[in-house]
């Protein structure tokens, strides 16, 4: 079980709803993925086409618990003005506030993402942002309110996995009681694997599902990796070593030769 | 008058927002308003006035990662 703010949650892979070939592959994505919580956004509606509304019955009938994002806002203000209006319209204090700061890698402007996290913390938002592996800026975010940190893997839709393991086994050691997830970057059940190795709480996954050739097929995988790497990580994985070491007993070990009985004696 | 709605130059008839919405189509909808950047709750739409040039943004529900 994870308790993100005061909610509690078992399944431990959270799914972005974007980039599915249709509605019903999304669906049975959601479904295969046995997730509680997919993200959302809001985007302008047109009066004719009505898809919003479409889209929105789709996700009520789900079932599941919506994490509305900020995305494609490059100002605090923007990000501000966006969670008032997705937590109106989805009548949740969740954001996944995301201030995105560079073109290229879609890196968040940490200085906007900590100004925007202390204003909506104050108002009552439960704010998820999304942010680096740097130690500073969790401080930063965790000092102004936030209760969850959703730090990258890899650049959003990059699939590459995690691109600092270093950085972030240093952010799971330097906050053991915060919820961490892994958001963005992640491009196969592996990838996730590894990070529940690593002691994160729970992975976000969406391009990685949603441009699988069979999503729903996809979805399951991910929410064994999940499973499995949570449990590997609850059972306390061995310390790899430099040198090999032999698995089967030597004690009792038959000498065949005289050669062998010599290589015994020097190395004992 | 002509307000910007998401983008596109709308000639508007309604002196407030909550009737812009519904002359636009919007009624009955579950959407979120703005106007000049600044969040327009869904229970302050009939005391906004609306003026010659606003930007409106009318957002819903969309899928997102």
């Amino acid at each position: 079980m994870l308790r993100l703010y005061d909610t509690e949650i078992h399944s431990r892979l959270l799914l972005g709803t974007a980039r599915y070939p249709s509605p019903r592959v999304l669906t049975d994505a959601v479904r295969r993925s046995a997730t509680e919580v997919v993200t959302v956004s809001l985007r302008r509606e047109s009066s004719g086409e009505r898809a919003g509304q479409a889209f929105w019955s789709l996700i009520r009938e789900l079932g599941v618990r919506v994490l509305p994002n900020t995305a494609g806002c490059h100002s605090a203000k923007e990000a501000v003005t966006t969670a008032h209006m997705a937590r109106e319209v989805f009548e949740t204090p969740w954001i996944k506030l995301e201030v995105i700061g560079e073109h290229d890698t879609l890196q968040p402007d940490v200085f906007g993402l900590v100004e925007a996290a202390r204003l909506l913390c104050a108002e009552g938002f439960q704010v998820f942002p999304y942010t680096t592996e740097d130690l500073v800026v969790a401080e930063r975010l965790l000092g102004v309110g936030c209760r969850v940190l959703m730090p990258w893997g890899a650049p959003i839709g990059s699939g590459r996995g995690l691109n600092n393991l270093f950085g972030l086994r240093s952010l799971r050691a330097h906050f053991p009681a915060i919820p961490l997830i892994i958001d963005a970057g992640i491009g196969l059940p592996s990838h996730a694997t590894e990070a529940m190795e690593l002691g994160f709480d729970a992975v976000l996954i969406n391009t990685a599902i949603a441009e699988a050739q069979h999503p729903a097929l996809m979805a399951a995988a991910f929410a064994q990796a999940i499973a499995a790497g949570h449990a590997a990580r609850n059972a306390g994985p061995m310390a790899p070593r430099d040198v090999a070491m032999p698995s089967t007993p030597v004690v009792g070990q038959a000498l065949f030769s005289s050669a062998a009985q010599g290589v015994a004696r020097e190395a004992s | 008058m002509r307000l910007l709605v998401n983008g596109a130059w709308r000639e508007i008839r309604s002196g407030d927002l909550a009737a812009a919405l519904e002359e636009l189509g919007f009624g009955g909808s579950v959407v979120a308003t703005a106007i000049n950047g600044q969040f327009v709750p869904a229970s302050g739409r009939r005391a906004v006035p609306l003026e010659e040039g606003d930007l409106v943004e009318v957002l819903a529900p969309m899928q997102g990662g």
